[in-house]
């Protein structure tokens, strides 16, 4: 049960994105399409896991000190691999995310679960609370970035889904780098108003 | 085109139509996090420049001495944030030892640089966009330069939203990213430019 309550701590409660406000330059960077959004998500979700693993079973072995510096050398070793095997099958997502993959290494998400949580929890609770963040970091990609595309495109996942008027003349700025801040903005203002409902 | 003008046409570009904030959504951490105040955020703008410019030359020197004439391409985003990291702490040491009233204004914001993606976003811009040594230098500048500036105006436009009567729900973050929006549409408007 408590295992099953770190895995769906990241989707809503302490959804990094959302409201943490962490990991904001690829959220707003790689959202303009939702197959972009999938694809950085589970990236960044499947690095969070392995170094989630290591760093918790490295915790003992590594100085208080130089923690930091080793976090990141963990974290940098599984953004490398994930670069590769994304260049080696999915070459044109990899290309259209471009700089933000070896960037994954400088989410604070990722440096964050590993100081807050991998670093004091055994194995399988720090993937579980990998596994919960890193799906959480993605759902909240793919619904900026659905926002984003059926706004500024008219398509969901490349399929039409607006009447064919609105797809000649979308509403542009969406998918431009205005429209990402725009977006973001309004979708914290709404959570934050959900929030103040529920606790009334 | 003469030595000037490919200086000065790097420096629009980097500055206004290529920001790194608004177009290319890099360092948006401390855009969004330490534009309280101008103070501070002078401070950090200065600190940021600072790195940039010590990464991108560090990092393409390694890039052409070390990891391209050994086959160690695969290792740029390893060596790259070590580089990064160790920097900021000599930099940190070194500023502390020889001018400590500079320390005192920037200390706390370089600790946060090392976690910065516009300083590793520049080191590995540099390396793709084939920069030579002195380019890679003065793109480390005036990227650094760019996001001086727009933090520095969010920082003035956030301080007047202070006593600006906002909504309830869009209070703090929120409002700051749809002023963002704004500040990035007007900066759209240089994406025409041409040279």
């Amino acid at each position: 049960m408590k295992l099953f309550k770190e895995f769906t701590k990241g989707f809503i409660k302490e959804n990094p994105v959302f409201i943490m406000a962490l990991g904001l330059c690829p959220t707003l960077a790689v959202t303009s399409s939702v197959e972009n959004a999938i694809g950085m998500g589970l990236a960044a979700t499947f690095v969070l896991v392995c170094s989630n693993i290591f760093i918790s079973l490295l915790k003992g072995l590594i100085p208080d000190k130089i923690r930091i510096p080793c976090f990141i050398v963990v974290i940098a070793s599984f953004v490398t691999i994930v670069d590769m095997v994304m260049y080696a099958y999915t070459p044109e997502i990899h290309k259209s995310l471009g700089l933000f993959i070896p960037l994954i290494v400088v989410n604070c998400i990722i440096l964050g679960r590993a100081e807050a949580f991998a670093s004091k929890n055994s194995v399988i609770p720090s993937i579980m609370d990998g596994l919960g963040m890193g799906l959480g970091f993605t759902l909240a990609l793919v619904v900026i970035g659905s926002i984003r595309e059926i706004l500024g495109a008219g398509q969901w996942l490349g399929m039409n889904v607006m009447p064919a008027g609105y797809i000649e003349s979308p509403m542009l700025v969406a998918i431009l780098a205005p429209g990402a801040f725009i977006i973001m903005g309004l979708l914290m203002a709404t959570i934050n108003l959900m929030k103040k409902k529920q606790g009334a | 085109m003469s030595f000037i003008t490919q200086i000065f046409t790097l420096a629009v570009f980097a500055i206004f139509v290529n920001n790194f904030v608004l177009s290319k959504f890099l360092g948006l951490c401390p855009y969004i996090g330490v534009s309280k105040k101008i103070d501070s955020a002078v401070g950090m703008g200065m600190a940021v420049i600072f790195v940039m410019t010590m990464a991108s030359t560090f990092t393409w020197l390694i890039q052409e001495y070390l990891l391209t004439p050994y086959n160690l391409e695969y290792l740029q985003t390893i060596a790259f944030i070590l580089t990064i990291a160790s920097l900021v702490q000599l930099v940190e040491m070194v500023i502390q030892k020889t001018a400590p009233s500079l320390y005192k204004s920037l200390g706390v914001f370089l600790p946060l640089i090392t976690t910065n993606c516009a300083v590793l976003g520049v080191s590995i811009l540099n390396i793709q966009e084939d920069y030579n040594f002195l380019g890679a230098i003065l793109n480390g500048l005036f990227s650094g330069l760019g996001f001086t500036l727009v933090l520095v105006l969010m920082a003035g436009l956030r301080e007047r939203l202070e006593k600006a009567e906002v909504p309830e729900a869009m209070k703090g973050m929120p409002i700051a990213f749809v002023v963002a929006g704004c500040m990035a549409l007007a900066f759209l408007g240089f994406s025409g430019l041409n040279f």
